[in-house]
């Protein structure tokens, strides 16, 4: 585990070092803040079409940083000729995996952090009230997504040649998951065979990004989702992430170094 | 030849042949018809496609109205087809037909059933309390204007983006002078609608209690729809209906029974229940014989 957290520092130190958050924090801000300056009607308690506009921001940056962070971890290392060194020390290919993603998950975690403090501070200026759990269900859904998304592409970086092509391809399949994911079933009772039965496994066997999105329920005031049922949400994620590593782990295993 | 001075020279004649080739231009891009510069923001940046932009956040808007319980294209929305927001005005035909409470229809699979905990899934109105079924907040309809400000914005011919806007203002917020702006606003993009002139009429007749006013604005929305073609006027009955029901309302107030029985009948002409009317032309009648004198009984 040691080495595991080790590895995930660095990785960690390379997102505060990078400008890449501090350009998307300052931008969605700066978006939100306009925004926030509209006058509409006179009416200086409307709040939800500024919550919702944040909340896209904030999904939008997170995507970002965490694919193009976590795409160009592994070909970077390989580009500078750092990777045979790493792995030269008491240091294993899975362990080098681990802490990559480790590092990638809680970069985005802090990011998320920073993002969903901004976002309630912004509701709260409007709305006068903090419903934390509120906050907390959503920011870890999220969370939890990115989870998803960083195994992902982290497998998608052994396969695919270069960060480019992976960012590309990740970034398809995820805004895909979102738009259509929950619809594929329906999608498929449209078709004939032999592209029903391959879009309703397509439908069984992709990680539904889209559950994880409650943006609804929190621009709107819903209630909060029963805790059984998040629960169970962070578990199905969980489930994904390590399925997406052991791929990975074996992909790596084979794969050259130098 | 690269002296500074050759240099800056040569920059001042580029200035000064683009200056003139500009200004030379400028009329002759004025003139064409294809031209996007004369228009608003919308207009340079999104063409015609913003008409279809401005669709959406009205749409957009009604998502708000109902706490983001609305079908997607992937789903039944024949309960949809007719923004309930417009519906819920009392002015607009409606298309809807179905159950709006459960488009989503039974849980298809288990991923359907498990997903369904992660986003709204009650029919609610924002005016009725929305997600916290709580009447108190049913001003929380506020949240709908943004979208239709947006939405007037990208497509000022959009008679109905008006009329709803003002109707919420009006009702639920009590922003009686910005609901008299934005119906003003509309009628100077659009000068010929009578659905507009019918919600400023009953502006002026119900926040303002200004009958002169109400009656003057109704009779010339009456005449804007007079005019239109017999197939749009059978398409705009329920309108001409308001209109006249609103007229006769506002005349046998005033007492003055003959134009109210007149509008009365007006209306159950084109009513789709007639005999909901029909109490009422029996009431105006029963007060108008009431008035009139009775001839003195035979002496003999």
């Amino acid at each position: 585990m040691k080495n595991i957290f080790a590895v995930a520092g660095i990785v960690i130190k390379e997102l505060y070092r990078r400008k890449d958050f501090y350009v998307l924090f300052i931008v969605t801000i700066l978006i939100c803040l306009v925004m926030a300056s509209v006058n509409i009607f006179n009416d200086a308690k409307i709040v939800r079409y500024l919550k919702e506009i944040c909340l896209l921001l904030i999904w939008i940056c997170s995507l970002v940083i965490a694919v193009t962070t976590t795409a160009r971890q592994i070909p970077a290392e390989r580009e500078n000729r750092t990777l045979l060194p790493l792995l030269a020390k008491p240091l294993t290919r899975p362990q080098l995996l681990f802490g990559k993603f480790l590092g990638c998950w809680l970069a985005c975690g802090l990011a998320l952090l920073c993002f969903y403090v901004f976002f309630g501070a912004l509701a709260a200026t409007r709305e006068h009230q903090w419903p934390l759990l509120d906050y907390f269900q959503a920011a870890t859904l999220h969370w939890f997504m990115l989870g998803i998304v960083v195994a992902m592409v982290l497998l998608g970086s052994l396969v695919f040649a270069a960060p480019s092509s992976n960012n590309t391809i990740c970034f398809v399949i995820i805004v895909g998951i979102l738009f259509v994911g929950r619809h594929l079933d329906q999608v498929a009772l449209t078709l004939r065979e032999p592209l029903r039965t391959v879009v309703y496994s397509i439908y069984f066997v992709i990680p539904h990004l889209e559950l994880f999105d409650v943006r609804d329920l929190v621009i709107h005031n819903w209630p909060l989702i029963p805790w059984l049922y998040f629960s169970l949400a962070l578990l199905y994620a969980l489930g994904y992430m390590a399925v997406f590593l052991a791929g990975a782990c074996l992909v790596f295993r084979r794969k050259a170094v130098n | 030849m690269n002296s500074p001075r050759t240099i800056l020279l040569l920059l001042v004649a580029l200035l000064v042949s683009c200056f003139g080739l500009a200004a030379h231009l400028q009329p002759q891009f004025e003139a064409w018809r294809g031209s996007r510069a004369s228009g608003d923001i919308f207009n340079v940046v999104l063409g015609d496609s913003r008409r279809m932009f401005a669709q959406s956040f009205y749409v957009k808007a009604d998502a708000y109205y109902h706490s983001g319980y609305y079908p997607t294209m992937f789903d039944d929305n024949a309960a949809f087809q007719t923004a309930h927001m417009a519906e819920d005005t009392g002015a607009v035909n409606s298309k809807n037909h179905g159950d709006e409470h459960g488009f989503l229809g039974p849980t298809r699979d288990w991923i359907d059933a498990f997903g369904r905990h992660f986003f709204p899934d009650r029919h609610t109105h924002l005016d009725e309390g929305g997600a916290d079924d709580d009447l108190g907040g049913s001003d929380n309809v506020r949240e709908i204007l943004p979208w239709l400000k947006l939405s007037a914005d990208l497509d000022p011919d959009n008679v109905q983006t008006y009329t709803v806007t003002a109707f919420w203002l009006r009702i639920r917020m009590h922003r009686v002078a910005e609901a008299e702006a934005v119906l003003h606003e509309g009628l100077r993009n659009c000068p010929d609608s009578y659905d507009i002139l019918f919600e400023l009429g009953r502006l002026y007749d119900e926040s303002y209690h200004d009958t002169d006013r109400a009656r003057n604005v109704w009779n010339l929305a009456i005449r804007k729809w007079l005019k239109l073609d017999p197939d749009s006027q059978k398409d705009n009955r329920l309108i001409f209906e308001q209109i006249t029901t609103h007229l006769a309302k506002l005349e046998e107030d005033a007492g003055n029974l003959p134009d109210a029985l007149n509008w009365y009948q007006a209306a159950q002409k084109v009513s789709a229940v007639p005999e909901a009317l029909q109490a009422h032309i029996d009431a105006v009648q029963k007060k108008l014989r009431a008035l009139i004198p009775v001839a003195p009984a035979k002496l003999y």
